[in-house]
């Protein structure tokens, strides 16, 4: 194995991690709808306690994602978290309240109320997907950042990046093409929240609210993520040539993905999935339309990546300065932590496959309302 | 107050935060699975409702320790840059695998668990109780091999041309997770949570036997807990021990600052408190050696030779080679010379050791604050030893079936649920406060460690999670109180 190919693996796997993630974030998405009047607060529930059983894995799966961010491309974590500081904070603050917003919700005594965990839970629903999505754009965009590891040796200034502003990340809501993919992820989200209901919960009040709300969610999906898409295809990008100096190069991302087969067919075939999803879940009786959506996201999330950091790519780009920009080779993690973080890796079909097995014992059996209003262990 | 400081404390806080949850997590998790493993093995139901009572307080707080588990990830890049990149390499294999092999194995198993009782086979249940727990307790090995490691950096070689601390073969990968400070860091935490669990239950348990409701259940919750909480203890004192060894021999001045000792020598006294002293115990403790040299605070600041003859140079000393290495850094970066790129590496590669040392200003710079961890370390010991001791006097009142008759020893159990928090917090503060100044021993003080910050950005986000931190508390605590005065759902009360 050269080094070439465990940082190309990694990222893979980051990708595929990151794929995962927004796929997951049906839990984001359906919890929206514990705002949505026209159901009643026993459907409400049906749908917490069908999320309440899944948020855990799209909460693993971000810690997951993180830790492996950080074990392979370490500089990226240092860069981004310590830079864009108030992004990640207030994406930590939305999922800290999600994460006991379920325990907490319906127990007497929670100082903030039934009310007060739902609202939490649906800014969590809304803000986790658009900050991950802006934070994404930005891979694109470039950020404001310099890299210089003599800086260590300063003790005056001894940080090795540093942010050129202090809006610390907040500035990216300033860049509409990183916006938009924010939109593009919360209304995506919304639509796989509805098709996971959709197929989860046994009730013909709450199916019809799924689809209406699938319905009402296609135009501005397409809207954001064509208008994202086009300009991503336009634009210049961030090119890094083979001795490493980084510079901008008309159509990179175009580029990238005629160079690479592979990943426009990736990019298809998660497109038409998501687009079949969408057709099942508004047009048809089908209640299938999550098996194709999921699959769809995994893979236009990881075409996505793979246009940002393959094919000579700066994967995270300093606009300040152009040569401080981060690509997979300047920014990983020394051969042998790759090394045995890929053997380590090796396990990762074990885990999916005790986690199938588990949803699968536990979904045999679809959540009714007689199970919210009758069953102990619930949230 | 700076940056440093700012982010130091919104650190620590929530490290003492999230060890607030962890504790009662990994010793609940025992306790509820033995009660479990009772219930298919004996096919009792009392035995079901017994560990589903306990699993309803484990939710409870388990929801906790998860929601601050992340912020701890996220600060290591948001507040600690610096750090993040120069440990990357080596830090983050251990993260990943945990992530991999344990945060899954939790999450899954706790929807199982949780969940599941009507769902799943009683045997696929009861695995996924045991797993839960297993999960947590890999959770902590591998976080504590990262933590071991800051403590005692092994296996890591310094690499100029990317400036962090790397893993270069599979022999330090294996020293980095079996370094002796890890393993026994390890026992010393999981055991520590299962004494917290065991005197949580006997605790939790002497209440219902003082108010004569749910006796059957609490005089049975009582021995599981008890027993679990006394193996916990044994356990705790014995990995305590080989802490203190390690403690000597890679973190002499945590030692010495635990100790308060300003001038060491061989045979040196333990101090149990001010003016009260063992002679000898301090040598024998550290060292297994009646005679052996523990070095003070002082010897440490001038120079002393240790007990394998090693002479240790002065903090002075070390500070000049520090800086000689940073500069030889300085000039290997910057230069094109071959000749002088190489004179600079030749003379970083001697000084390396001491690099850390090259960014203090002044040597008194490695002394942690010594109040604090001398008292931190007197609660520990001193509320662990009572803890036992009422576990003990526990097992022997169910034994011996007087339970009804010493009712000074129920409340005293009840006591002991905040001072258990209150031990397992000042066992902290020796381990964290006590390596002050060093974000990793000797590499990587604080003040380099850092993210490029404003103190007001910091100071913000801490008064954030203070807000946060302090209302879920507030929460979970009414909450948990409710449910332990709801009890469980067995047999009615009857008289002791």
């Amino acid at each position: 194995m050269t080094y070439e190919f465990l940082q190309n693996y990694w990222w893979v796997l980051i990708a595929l991690l990151g794929g995962l993630l927004v796929a997951l974030m049906f839990v984001q998405g359906a919890n929206l709808h514990l705002g949505n009047r026209v159901l009643s607060d026993t459907q409400k529930r049906m749908i917490l306690n069908s999320t309440g059983r899944k948020w855990e894995l799209t909460f693993t799966t971000l810690v997951t994602f993180g830790g492996a961010f950080f074990a392979s491309f370490p500089l990226f974590y240092s860069t981004s978290f310590g830079g864009a500081y108030w992004v990640w904070i207030l994406l930590l603050i939305t999922f800290v309240f999600q994460a006991v917003a379920y325990e907490f919700q319906n127990k007497k005594g929670n100082l903030l109320g039934v009310k007060g965990f739902r609202i939490a839970l649906m800014v969590n629903g809304i803000l986790a997907p658009f900050l991950v999505g802006t934070a994404v754009g930005t891979f694109f965009t470039g950020s404001d950042f310099t890299v210089d590891k003599v800086a260590i040796t300063d003790p005056s200034a001894p940080v090795i990046s540093t942010w050129g502003n202090a809006w610390h990340g907040l500035e990216a809501l300033g860049q509409y093409p990183a916006l938009l993919l924010g939109a593009t992820l919360v209304f995506l989200t919304g639509i796989l929240g509805d098709l996971y209901i959709l197929n989860n919960v046994e009730d013909d009040g709450i199916q019809a609210q799924m689809r209406r709300s699938v319905k009402l969610s296609i135009g501005p999906f397409l809207l954001f993520f064509l208008s994202w898409t086009a300009i991503l295809l336009t634009q210049k990008g961030f090119a890094v040539s083979p001795d490493g100096v980084v510079s901008m190069e008309p159509y990179k991302y175009l580029h990238n993905l005629l160079a690479m087969p592979a990943v426009l067919c990736m990019l298809l075939v998660g497109v038409v999935l998501v687009l079949y999803s969408l057709y099942l879940g508004a047009f048809s009786q089908s209640r299938k339309g999550i098996w194709f959506a999921m699959p769809g996201t995994v893979l236009v999330v990881m075409s996505v990546f793979f246009l940002a950091g393959f094919n000579g790519t700066a994967y995270y780009p300093s606009n300040t300065d152009l040569q401080s920009s981060l690509y997979l080779a300047n920014s990983c993690s020394s051969y042998f932590t790759l090394k045995v973080m890929f053997c380590v890796s090796l396990l990762i079909p074990f885990v999916v496959a005790y986690i199938a097995y588990a949803w699968h014992q536990m979904d045999k059996k679809k959540i009714t309302a007689e199970e919210i209003t009758t069953e102990e262990n619930k949230y | 107050m700076d940056v440093v400081i700012w982010s130091r404390i919104q650190f620590a806080m929530t490290a003492a935060y999230h060890w607030l949850f962890v504790p009662l997590t990994l010793g609940l998790a025992v306790v509820m699975a033995v009660m479990e493993t009772l219930y298919v093995v004996k096919k009792d139901e009392f035995w079901k409702k017994a560990a589903q009572f306990w699993i309803k307080l484990f939710a409870i707080n388990f929801a906790v320790g998860i929601a601050t588990g992340i912020i701890l990830e996220f600060e290591f890049g948001t507040n600690w840059s610096n750090y993040s990149w120069f440990v990357g390499d080596m830090f983050g294999a251990p993260l990943a695998i945990e992530g991999i092999l344990a945060f899954f194995m939790e999450a899954t198993f706790f929807a199982v668990m949780f969940f599941g009782w009507n769902k799943v086979s009683p045997k696929f249940h009861l695995a996924s109780t045991w797993l839960t727990g297993i999960g947590a307790t890999i959770s902590a090995y591998w976080i504590l091999v990262a933590n071991g490691w800051m403590q005692n950096p092994v296996g890591t070689t310094f690499n100029p041309e990317t400036v962090r601390s790397e893993m270069a073969s599979a022999a330090a990968f294996w020293e980095v997770i079996t370094n002796p400070v890890a393993v026994s860091k390890f026992c010393h935490s999981v055991t520590s949570g299962w004494v917290t669990g065991g005197i949580f239950v006997v605790g939790v348990s002497a209440w219902y036997l003082l108010k004569n409701r749910h006796v059957e259940f609490a005089r049975k919750s009582m021995l599981v807990g008890a027993i679990v909480g006394l193996v916990g203890s044994g356990a705790v004192m014995l990995s305590g021990d080989s802490s203190g060894v390690h403690a000597a021999e890679f973190q002499p001045m945590k030692l010495a600052a635990a100790e308060g000792l300003r001038d060491g020598g061989n045979g040196a006294a333990f101090t149990i408190v001010p003016g009260i002293q063992v002679p000898h115990m301090l040598s024998l403790l550290a060292t297994h050696d009646w005679n052996g040299y523990v070095p003070g605070i002082n010897d440490i600041l001038n120079g002393y030779t240790d007990n394998d003859g090693n002479v240790i140079p002065s903090v002075e000393d070390k500070m000049i080679m520090g800086r000689t290495a940073l500069d030889a850094l300085a000039v290997y970066r910057k230069t094109d010379d071959p000749v002088l790129k190489a004179e600079a590496k030749a003379l970083l590669e001697a000084n390396v050791q001491y690099m850390g040392y090259g960014h203090l200003s002044r040597p008194e710079d490695v002394v942690p604050p010594v109040g604090v961890v001398f008292w931190a370390f007197r609660f520990m010991i001193g509320l662990g030893m009572l803890i036992a001791l009422v576990l003990l006097l526990s097992l022997i009142a169910i034994w011996k079936d007087k339970l009804g008759a010493w009712k000074w020893l129920l409340w005293a159990s009840i006591l002991c649920i905040p001072l258990v928090y209150i031990c397992g917090q000042s066992g902290w503060v020796v381990a964290e406060v006590g390596r002050q100044p060093w974000t990793i021993q000797g590499l990587l003080p604080v003040n380099v460690a850092i993210s490029s910050l404003s103190a007001g950005a910091v100071k913000t986000t801490f008064f954030i999670f203070l807000a946060v931190f302090a209302l879920f508390l507030a929460i979970e605590i009414r909450i948990m109180i409710r449910a332990i005065g709801k009890g469980p759902e067995v047999e009615p009360s009857e008289n002791i």
